[in-house]
């Protein structure tokens, strides 16, 4: 374990770099609601300010010597006897880099916002919530305990709900909002079990339990080899944990709030549900990497969990029609990859992946942000040619699509190659899989350009955005292009791999044929895509109802859960709560109060009878003394 | 010879009387005069002991009880008319506003 010690001088900056947010979130929420110019420029502020600090903090730890440093400063925050939660930051290689990935990415989103939600007429409430949301995510990502971890965690949960539902009188964004909420609570259920069974393994009396990230990687090793706690609970905790992630990161089968997600701001879905939060499941793993890794049964449901997403959510990205659900399918199958990775024994890898993608998929998004800007469209078959009207916005989608495919020496080449190296290592199965996908990848993307941005335009008048939303796409591009000289598996502690040639030559074949077969289909016509979709009636059309998975989900609700769970509910509430209990107490009372009434007849007769009664009993009373 | 036991059991005889009377009727009128009874069984009781012991207290505190019954006859009869001008009545068991 590493020494945690941690300067005067790094901990204020830490502090500043967690609060910042939270400061521009209620300044804007006191004083900005009404004041536009006012909300946005706390929002950036605070954004900036953030990233300046994380920064500083990041100039600061490569001075160390080994980088396998953790400082953590944290207060205590409640305390009752046997049981202490604090608050506070937590700075290790892998915190620091996913603050530098949510506060540089958040950074160009929020200035990307300025100009895209201009028009909006919520525009200071966008802003409010967006500085909430960094926030809580930089609450996760500092956590240095898991009930910190897991406020944040309801706290994303909750941006991502306002924010999904930003434009809230269209219903399909209120459902969506919805939807995302309730399917996380689902996973969250089972996330929030999981820390408690973490909680009661973690010592055998009250006061020795901790839920503290260090103590516990410090001590559970030790309880486990003496055999105080059997490897099946172990597994069973394991398995709980990751029903976080799996919510969170979309996984399958609790995917299917993604995709409609996307009824949010395109910034927001390139932050929140592209770049960050969604990563946030990867990056849990990725943080008790250990605790996972003690169970292989744990480890490889999610392998496997990780590796059906990627290949189920690419060939669902093949059939959709609509530019950001494209876009969100292949967030859910990149996800896919990054949990695969974990599962595989890898997170170095993960966190790799997650760090490019997070620059190119942001790219990807802001890009169909300044198509839909510039167009009022994202049906990408009603788009067409815009590589000419919208320069700037194709180079950079192009850009992000060639990273996204792994095109080698573009950032996706050199992450998604370690993945595919590590899956070649250890599953063959899981191996193809990946290689498929990443054909998969190439194909659905190759579509999205070829339709969307080249051939005949539709009659759609687009024009170029405005230099405010060319900007952040400029510098993510750039990004995309270098993230894999930055040298992060180094920064995270992984020492430099030599190339695995035969994985590379398949990975790029695959995304070659995938991008070629696009050309041909899409670009060229060769082959006409109406006619593969009527040779391929049954599979397509299975694929377009999402496999059946939201019907499912709503015939379980709305036959099972509705009609027998609230059925029984609604009863027992009826019968039991309300006529007996309370109406039962109510009644019981009012009868009781009638007997005594009774006594009250309001004749004084009667009283004077009770009287000489009275009176009689306390003589004979004195006179038996 | 009469001693004060035969004046007290008179005396204990009209005061059961008089609560049987307060008791029983349900006149006012009737439950008023069977409060003077009892006003008289308590008088007599007093002067049987003051006779008895020889101690005037006794008789003057028969003065205050006359004093008082006085008083309170006229309270009486002032509420008597009263129900019987506002309820047109002086039926006791017609008369129960002071049920809750």
């Amino acid at each position: 374990m590493p020494d945690i010690h941690l300067s005067p001088f790094i901990s204020c900056l830490s502090w500043t770099l967690l609060l910042a947010p939270l400061i521009a979130a209620s300044a804007i929420w006191l004083f900005g609601i009404h004041r536009r110019r006012l909300a946005a420029n706390l929002a950036l502020t605070g954004m900036v300010t953030s990233f300046g600090c994380a920064l500083w903090v990041f100039d600061q730890a490569l001075r160390q010597h080994s980088h396998a440093f953790a400082w953590e400063s944290s207060v205590e925050w409640l305390s009752v006897p046997g049981f202490t939660v604090s608050f506070g930051v937590l700075l290790d290689p892998l915190s620091l880099l996913m603050t530098l990935i949510v506060t540089g990415v958040g950074s160009l989103i929020f200035l990307y916002s300025t100009a895209y939600m201009k028009a909006d007429a919520a525009f200071s409430r966008y802003f409010g919530v967006l500085s909430l949301f960094a926030f809580s995510m930089l609450t996760i990502v500092l956590s240095p305990n898991w009930i910190q971890l897991f406020i944040g965690w309801e706290l994303v949960g909750f941006c991502s709900y306002l924010l999904i539902g930003h434009w809230y009188a269209k219903p399909s964004a209120a459902e969506a909002g919805k939807k995302a909420f309730m399917v996380n609570r689902v996973a969250d259920c089972g996330f929030l079990l999981g820390i408690l069974a973490l909680w009661g393994i973690s010592g055998s009396a009250a006061s020795e339990r901790t839920l503290h990230f260090h103590s516990l990687q410090a001590r559970l090793p030790d309880l486990i080899a003496s055999g105080a706690i059997p490897s099946s609970l172990l597994t069973l905790v394991g398995l709980l944990l990751f029903c976080g992630p799996i919510g969170k990161s979309a996984q399958f089968p609790l995917h299917v709030w993604l995709p409609d997600a996307m009824e949010g701001p395109t910034p927001v879905s390139a932050l929140i549900h592209a770049a960050t939060m969604v990563a946030a499941g990867v990056y849990l793993l990725c943080r008790s990497f250990w605790l996972f890794a003690m169970s292989p049964v744990t480890l490889s449901t999610i392998a496997w969990v990780g590796g059906l997403s990627a290949i189920l959510s690419a060939l669902l990205a093949v059939v959709e029609q609509d530019l950001k659900r494209i876009l969100a399918y292949s967030t859910l199958s990149q996800l896919g990859y990054m949990v695969m990775a974990v599962g595989l024994g890898s997170p170095i890898a993960g966190m790799y992946h997650l760090s490019t993608h997070a620059f190119f998929k942001a790219l990807l998004f802001l890009a169909a942000g300044s198509v839909i800007h510039g167009t009022h469209q994202q049906d990408i078959r009603k788009l067409g040619a815009l590589r000419r009207s919208m320069p700037w916005t194709s180079g950079s989608f192009a850009i992000g699509s060639l990273a996204l495919c792994g095109i080698p020496g573009l950032s996706g080449f050199f992450s998604k190659d370690a993945i595919l190296v590590l899956a070649h290592e250890r599953n063959a199965i899981l191996y193809w899989l990946a290689v498929s996908t990443a054909g998969l990848t190439a194909f659905y993307i190759g579509r999205a350009w070829f339709v969307a941005f080249t051939g005949t335009s539709h009659g759609t008048h687009a024009h170029e955005s405005p230099p405010i939303m060319t900007g952040p796409l400029s510098i993510l591009a750039v990004l995309s292009i270098v993230g894999g000289y930055l040298g992060i598996p180094h920064f995270l502690g992984h020492p430099n791999e030599t190339i695995h040639w035969q994985v590379v030559f398949t990975s790029i074949s695959a995304a070659g044929i995938g991008l070629a077969l696009s050309w041909l289909i899409y670009g060229r016509h060769w082959l006409s895509a109406q006619k593969l979709v009527l040779a391929l009636a049954v599979p397509y059309s299975f694929l377009q109802r999402r496999y059946g998975i939201d019907e499912f989900y709503n015939a379980y609700v709305t036959h099972i859960q509705q009609r027998f769970i609230a059925g029984f509910c609604a009863w027992f509430e009826r019968a039991c709560i309300i006529r007996i209990g309370v109406n039962g107490i109510a009644w019981t009372t009012y009868y009781a109060s009638w007997l005594i009434r009774l006594w009250q007849t309001g004749k004084v007769q009667t009283y004077a009878l009770t009287f000489l009664i009275g009176v009689l009993g306390l003589i004979f009373h004195l006179i038996r003394q | 010879m009469l001693t004060l036991t035969h004046y007290l059991i008179v005396s204990a005889a009209l005061f059961a009387m008089g609560i049987a009377g307060i008791l029983i009727r349900r006149n006012i009128l009737m439950i008023l005069l069977a409060i003077e009874l009892m006003f008289n069984a308590a008088n007599l009781a007093f002067i049987a002991y003051a006779r008895a012991w020889a101690d005037l207290g006794g008789q003057i505190a028969v003065f205050f009880v006359i004093t008082v019954a006085a008083a309170e006859v006229t309270v009486g009869l002032a509420i008597a008319i009263l129900l019987s001008r506002q309820l047109n009545t002086l039926n006791a068991d017609e008369v129960s506003r002071l049920k809750g």
